[in-house]
C-alpha cells in the first residue's frame, strides 16, 4: 500500500509536510513500515480540499488533512481497513461521502496529460519518473529519429503553444531548425504572471522530469545543446525540484554528452526573473535573461531566427513542454484525436473565485464552460447565481452566462471576446461588480506596463483614470464611448501582446454588461453594491432605536435626530464613507 | 549512480522501477485486473490475514498476474476469516474462506490462473449496490 501526500505549495502552506512526518511515525508505532509508504506528490488540483491524502490501491481521498489525523488514517485505515469517513470528499448534491477519487465529478471530466504524473510521483526522486515511461520519449527521438521526423510527428500531433497566443509547436520548432548557427538555445518560459494561475508552478513542483526531458527533445529537434528556463524566483519550491531534477537526470547521464550513446549533447540551467508579467513575453524574457531590463522589442527578427544572445532560440511555455513527451509515447494520431478539430489534446484552468471546488484541472480542448463550472467546479459558492467568468487573465475578456454552452478552445473563445491565455479562470456571481472587475485588471496592467510604448504607458493609465471616474458616480455617456476609442487605439498601436490585449477586460465588459456600465454612469447605481460611492445608505425608521452612535460616529455630521427616535441620513451630506453601517448594532441601515 | 547508456539501459531501469509504480498505474483501471481483496477487520488480522495478504502479494509477483490486491473491511463471515474475494474480469466475484498461506497460493494456481473452484467457496448471501 502506499499513501500519496500532496506536496504541491498550496498543501504544503497547510502543514502537508507535518502530515508526512506524523504519517511515518504512526506507520513506525504501528510496524507497518514494511507494507505502507509514505510518498510526497506534486499537486492533485483539488486545492480548494487541501492538503490531501490518497491511499492506494484503493484509492480512497482524503481531504482536508490535518497533521492530528495521521494517526487515525494509520491506526484505522492502514491497520484495519476501515475507511476513515469523516475526511471523505463530501458530494455537495447530497452531502454523501464519496471515497473513491474517480467518482467525484471534480474528476470524472478531467483528462489528464500534463498533469499526468501530479499527483502520482514522488517530484525528487527521477526513479518514479522512469518507471512511469520517463526519458523513454527522449530516448526514441535521439536513437531512432532523425530531427526532422520528430518535428514532422509533434507538427501532425497539431499541440499549439499553451502560453497564451496559441502558434502551433511543431512550426516553430521547424523554423527555428532552419536557421544555421554555432550555438542555438531552447528557453522554457516558466514566468507565469496571470493573476491566479498556477498550472506552470503545479506542472514544475509535480513533474520537473517531464520539462526536462521534453526541453531535450526540442533541443535535438532544432539543433541547440543548451536549455534554460526562465523561472520567476517567487516560486521557490518549483526551483528547488527542478534543480534537483536536473541534479539526478545529469547523474544517469541523461542531460550530458552523448545522451544514450548518440551524438546529441544537451544540458540546461535556470535563470531567475523577478516576477515581472512583461517578461512573459518571449522578448522581453530574453532581455531580462540578458540581463538588460525587460523590456519586449519589434519582431522581427523573431527569436527563432535572433533571440537569447543574439542565437537562434526556441521558447515555449511549461505547459507545452508537458505535452511533449506524451506525443511520441503514444503517437501524434493519439494526440490529435483528443480535442476540436484547430485546438488538439487538452488544456489546464487554474480555476478560482467564486466557485465551489477551487483548484487545478485539465480537461479536452472542446468542453463547455458549464460543465466547466458546474460538474467540475461544484457550483457556484454559496447557491448564488452565476454572473461573468474571467478567462485568460488580464489579457483575457469576461465571458457571460450566453456563453456557458461555447466549445472551449483557442479560437472559440477569441471569437467570443476572450481568449484562452496561459488558462486563469475566475468566477464571478452576482455580488461582483463588473466596472470594478475591468478596473482591478487595468489597475494590474497599469502596475505591469514597461513603459517602452505609449500607448500602453498612457493609454491604460487614461482609460483607468475614466473608470476610477465612473466608479464614483461621476461619469458621463461620453466616457463610455471615449473608453471604446481608447482602447481600440491601444489594441492597434501597442508594441507587444501585453499591450496589444490590455483593453480586452474593457471591451469585454463593455460588450456583455453594457447596462452596467450605463447604470453606473446615467443613475449613479452599482447593483452589486460593489463601488462605494454610489451607494445610498438609509435608516430603516423600524428598527432604528435611536441609539446615536451613527450620528455620533458620522464624520461629516450627516445624520441627525433625537435620542430614542429613528434617525436620518441627509442624502446631500453623506460622503458615502459607510462608518454609520458598520457601527449600528442593530442592523438599521440599509444599502442601496 | 550508474549512467544510462542506452535505450536498453532505460528499459532495464524501468522494468525495476515498474513494481512500485505498478501499484499507483493499475489503481486507475481497476476493472481490467483481477482484484483480489482480503477482509482485514479486527477479526481477520486475528486470523492471520495480514500474512495471507502478504502470501497474496509476493505470489502474483512472482506470477506476473495482472491483479490488484487490496484490503477492505470485515465482509460479515467472521466464523470463516481469514477470507479472501476475487474478482476476474466478466465473473462475479467468489469468496475463499479459511485462507491460510498455502491456500492462497491454491487459490492463485488454480481459480486465478486455471478456473479450478477449489473448496471453501463461501455462497454469495448479499448484493452490493
Amino acid at each position: 500500500m502506499q499513501l500519496l501526500v500532496c506536496g504541491g505549495t498550496g498543501c504544503r502552506a497547510s502543514a502537508s509536510a507535518t502530515i508526512v512526518e506524523k504519517l511515518n511515525e504512526s506507520l513506525k508505532a504501528h510496524q507497518l513500515t514494511e507494507e505502507a509508504q509514505v510518498v510526497t506528490t506534486g499537486c492533485f488540483g483539488f486545492c480548494e480540499k487541501g492538503p490531501i491524502v490518497k491511499v492506494i490501491p484503493d484509492n480512497t481521498f482524503y481531504t482536508q488533512v490535518k497533521p492530528e489525523d495521521a494517526e487515525e488514517i494509520v491506526a484505522e485505515h492502514i491497520l484495519k481497513g476501515r475507511k476513515v469517513s469523516r475526511l471523505l470528499y463530501e458530494n455537495p448534491e447530497n452531502q454523501e461521502h464519496i471515497a473513491d477519487s474517480r467518482h467525484m465529478g471534480f474528476y470524472q471530466k478531467q483528462m489528464r496529460i500534463a498533469l499526468r504524473n501530479c499527483g502520482v510521483i514522488d517530484p525528487e526522486n527521477i526513479d518514479e519518473y522512469i518507471g512511469r515511461d520517463g526519458y523513454s520519449a527522449l530516448a526514441q527521438v535521439v536513437t531512432d529519429l532523425t530531427p526532422e521526423q520528430a518535428i514532422a510527428m509533434v507538427k501532425q500531433s497539431g499541440l499549439r503553444g499553451r502560453g497564451g497566443a496559441g502558434f502551433p509547436t511543431g512550426l516553430k520548432w521547424e523554423i527555428t531548425s532552419k536557421f544555421s548557427s554555432d550555438q542555438k538555445y531552447v528557453v522554457c518560459n516558466a514566468d507565469e504572471g496571470d493573476p491566479g494561475a498556477f498550472m506552470d508552478r503545479s506542472i514544475l513542483e509535480g513533474d520537473p522530469n517531464s520539462i526536462i526531458e521534453a526541453m531535450a527533445i526540442c533541443g535535438y529537434c532544432i539543433g541547440a545543446t543548451k536549455g534554460l528556463v526562465y523561472i520567476r524566483a517567487e516560486y521557490p519550491l518549483a526551483i528547488k525540484r527542478l534543480e534537483i531534477a536536473i541534479a539526478q537526470a545529469r547523474e544517469y547521464g541523461l542531460l550530458g554528452d552523448n545522451i544514450f550513446g548518440s551524438k546529441f549533447s544537451f544540458d540546461m540551467e535556470l535563470r531567475y526573473g523577478a516576477g515581472a508579467f512583461v517578461c512573459g513575453e518571449e522578448t522581453a524574457l530574453i532581455a531580462s535573461m540578458e540581463g538588460k531590463r525587460g523590456e519586449p522589442r519589434v519582431k522581427p527578427p523573431f527569436p527563432a531566427e535572433s533571440g537569447y544572445m543574439q542565437k537562434p532560440t526556441n521558447v515555449n511555455n511549461v505547459e507545452t513542454f508537458a505535452n511533449v513527451p506524451v506525443i511520441f509515447l503514444k503517437g501524434p494520431e493519439w494526440y490529435s484525436s483528443i480535442g476540436t478539430e484547430k485546438s488538439k489534446g487538452t488544456k489546464v484552468f487554474a480555476l478560482a473565485g467564486k466557485i465551489n471546488n477551487v483548484g487545478l484541472i485539465e480537461v479536452p480542448m472542446g468542453i463547455t464552460l458549464r460543465e466547466i463550472i458546474y460538474e467540475i467546479g461544484g457550483g457556484i459558492k454559496n447557491g448564488k447565481k452565476f454572473k461573468a467568468v474571467q478567462t485568460g487573465g488580464p489579457s483575457g475578456g469576461c465571458l457571460t452566462e450566453a456563453h456557458l454552452d461555447t466549445p472551449i478552445d483557442f479560437d472559440s473563445l477569441v471569437a467570443a471576446g476572450s481568449m484562452m491565455g496561459s488558462g486563469g479562470m475566475i468566477v464571478m456571481d452576482e455580488d461582483d461588480c463588473m466596472v470594478s472587475i475591468a478596473k482591478f485588471y487595468l489597475e494590474f496592467i497599469v502596475e505591469e506596463s514597461c513603459g517602452k510604448c505609449t500607448p500602453c504607458r498612457i493609454g491604460n493609465k487614461r482609460m483607468l483614470e475614466i473608470l476610477e471616474k465612473i466608479t464614483q458616480g461621476k461619469g458621463n455617456m461620453e466616457d463610455l464611448d471615449h473608453l471604446r476609442n481608447l482602447a481600440y487605439v491601444i489594441k492597434d498601436t501597442s508594441l507587444c501582446g501585453l499591450g496589444q490585449s490590455s483593453p480586452n477586460p474593457v471591451l469585454s465588459t463593455l460588450e456583455n454588461f453594457y447596462d452596467e456600465y450605463v447604470a453606473h454612469v446615467k443613475d449613479k447605481r452599482c447593483f452589486a453594491k460593489k463601488c462605494k460611492a454610489l451607494a445610498r445608505y438609509t435608516i430603516d425608521p423600524d428598527v432604528c432605536t435611536g441609539c446615536t452612535i451613527c450620528a455620533r460616529n458620522c464624520p461629516v455630521e450627516a445624520i441627525t435626530g433625537e435620542k430614542r427616535e429613528p434617525h436620518f441620513i441627509h442624502q446631500e451630506i453623506c460622503i458615502h464613507c459607510g462608518v454609520c453601517y458598520q457601527k449600528c448594532k442593530f442592523n438599521a441601515i440599509n444599502v442601496e | 549512480m550508474t549512467k544510462i547508456k542506452s535505450l536498453d539501459d532505460l528499459r532495464q531501469k524501468k522494468q525495476q522501477l515498474e513494481q512500485s509504480m505498478d501499484i499507483r498505474e493499475k489503481s486507475d483501471h481497476p476493472e481490467n485486473l483481477v482484484q483480489i481483496k482480503v477482509a482485514m477487520a479486527t477479526c481477520g488480522i486475528a486470523s492471520g490475514a495480514r500474512t495471507v495478504m502478504n502470501a497474496l502479494v509476493e505470489k502474483i509477483k512472482k506470477e506476473n498476474i495482472p491483479a490488484v490486491v487490496t484490503q477492505t473491511g470485515c465482509m460479515g463471515y467472521c466464523y470463516a476469516e481469514p477470507t479472501v474475494e476475487v474478482t476476474k474480469p466478466g465473473f462475479d466475484p467468489v469468496v475463499f474462506s479459511y485462507v491460510d498461506v498455502k491456500k492462497a497460493e491454491e487459490i492463485v494456481d488454480k481459480y486465478i490462473l486455471n478456473n479450478e473452484l477449489i473448496d471453501g467457496i463461501l455462497p454469495a448471501n448479499y448484493q452490493t449496490i
